[in-house]
């Protein structure tokens, strides 16, 4: 492996690297039985005066969810059932989480509680998620 | 007060006139917070003198060591500055407390510097966290720092000149939805460590978040608050002395006299004012009316402690 590496052209490198991601994600996606494509494009939630927004939030499978802090006070993202809890984001820190399987989910700001948001997963946009 | 006020007092300086119109604007926002303005007794002559009469101590709160947005670029100078004010003061308080936020992000450095600023004013200082004070990795810089002899997330109680002294912590295991909490583990040492006290002992409570209900929909209160009121409820004078809200409010209900502190970094809305309670920004030569310390004397014998709220300037 090491002398065909050497052996090949920068660009050709890409391109074989390249690819190997590409058979990795493919993988990763056979192996989560969604039998996607490709994954859904990130999704931003955005904290702005002490509110998450959009407050409820619908998603595919497989989304990744993208908080980012835009108060002048410290907030940190929590789950209520402890699935993902993030630590203390300062202003324009992002927490990033991954939500892979169809269902509401329910979280918090563990420093101001009064700040709450839901995502719904669903299958498919549209489709019958179990809730 | 009243013009006869100040024709009684010729020598009365801006900074007194000031001081009472905050008191003015403090009973406006008893009006907001719904509470009964029985102030008279807080506010009386006795809070003009220069040279208290009672033994006295100190409170501040929301330091936010390390907070350096547009409502105050420096939060550490406005410490300096509150620090500073306290050691002209004359008399010399028994001891300081501070109700919590002493950092703005649990930094090792902020941590450092609070304690290299607060320090100079050369009194004892006792401690209780905000919700601030709980933000690094491990939750353990507060707790070395500051929760030596305290239990569970950093309570305890000491007494001072006949004063029981208890100081909480309402900032952990929040829930979603809801309020500051005290947690069952507290409210049961909270009744124990009262439990053999005479209803005569004067008691003062302090934590972060006001343990009265300001503002639910800011989060402005404690969950469970109610229930370490009902174990208050016998004792014949009870202070609650809160921060959190950077800004002053006051209440009376009963035998227990609730009172919240300015911040020593910036100041925040009245409740509803605004769209959120984050940080206000006010033009800069009003802010440091804004921020200040709280001096609270007891006579003992008399039902209540003097508060007084000094802000840093004016």
């Amino acid at each position: 492996m090491r002398m065909i590496l050497q052996e090949m052209s920068s660009a050709l490198m890409r391109t074989f690297l390249l690819g190997a991601a590409v058979a990795v994600v493919v993988l990763i996606s056979l192996h989560a039985g969604k039998g996607a494509a490709a994954d859904p494009a990130p999704v931003d939630v955005k904290i702005d005066n002490f509110t998450f927004a959009p407050q409820r939030l619908i998603v595919r499978a497989g989304t990744t969810v993208i908080w980012r802090n835009r108060d002048d006070i410290p907030h940190a993202v929590a789950s209520s059932s402890r699935l993902f809890k993030s630590k203390a984001l300062d202003t324009d820190d992002t927490y990033a989480f991954t939500l892979t399987t169809a269902g509401t989910y329910e979280y918090f700001c563990s420093l101001h509680p009064q700040m709450t948001g839901t995502i719904v997963v669903e299958d498919q946009i549209g489709g019958n998620a179990m809730h | 007060m009243t013009n006869s006020d100040t024709r009684r007092d010729s020598r009365m300086t801006r900074r007194k006139i000031l001081e009472c119109m905050t008191w003015a604007g403090t009973g406006v926002l008893w009006t907001i917070s719904g509470g009964v303005p029985r102030s008279l007794g807080l506010l009386d002559d006795r809070a003009f003198a220069a040279q208290p009469s009672g033994v006295s101590f100190l409170q501040i709160s929301d330091s936010h060591v390390g907070f350096d947005k547009p409502a105050n670029p420096n939060a550490i100078g406005t410490l300096e500055e509150a620090i500073r004010q306290i050691k002209s003061l004359p008399a010399k308080p028994s001891f300081m407390i501070h109700t919590g936020d002493v950092t703005h992000l649990s930094k090792p450095s902020e941590f450092d510097d609070a304690d290299r600023i607060i320090s100079q004013a050369g009194l004892d200082v006792h401690y209780v966290p905000g919700e601030h004070d709980f933000l690094d990795e491990e939750v353990k810089l507060y707790r070395d720092r500051y929760g030596r002899n305290t239990k569970g997330a950093g309570w305890y109680s000491f007494d001072a000149d006949g004063v029981h002294f208890v100081g909480l912590v309402n900032v952990v295991n929040l829930k979603a939805g809801g309020l500051g909490n005290l947690g069952e583990e507290q409210l049961a040492w909270l009744r124990d460590d009262l439990g053999g006290r005479s209803s005569s002992t004067p008691i003062v409570v302090f934590a972060h978040i006001p343990l009265w209900t300001v503002y639910p929909n800011w989060g402005w209160g404690t969950e469970d608050g109610a229930r370490a009121l009902d174990s208050l409820k016998r004792f014949g004078s009870v202070t609650v002395l809160n921060g959190h809200i950077h800004q002053v409010m006051q209440k009376v209900e009963g035998n227990v006299t609730f009172h919240t502190a300015r911040s020593t970094a910036f100041p925040q809305p009245a409740p509803g004012s605004a769209p959120s309670p984050g940080p206000m920004k006010v033009p800069d030569d009003k802010l440091r009316t804004l921020l200040g310390i709280t001096d609270v004397t007891f006579n003992l014998g008399q039902q209540r402690l003097a508060i007084i709220d000094k802000p840093l300037q004016g």
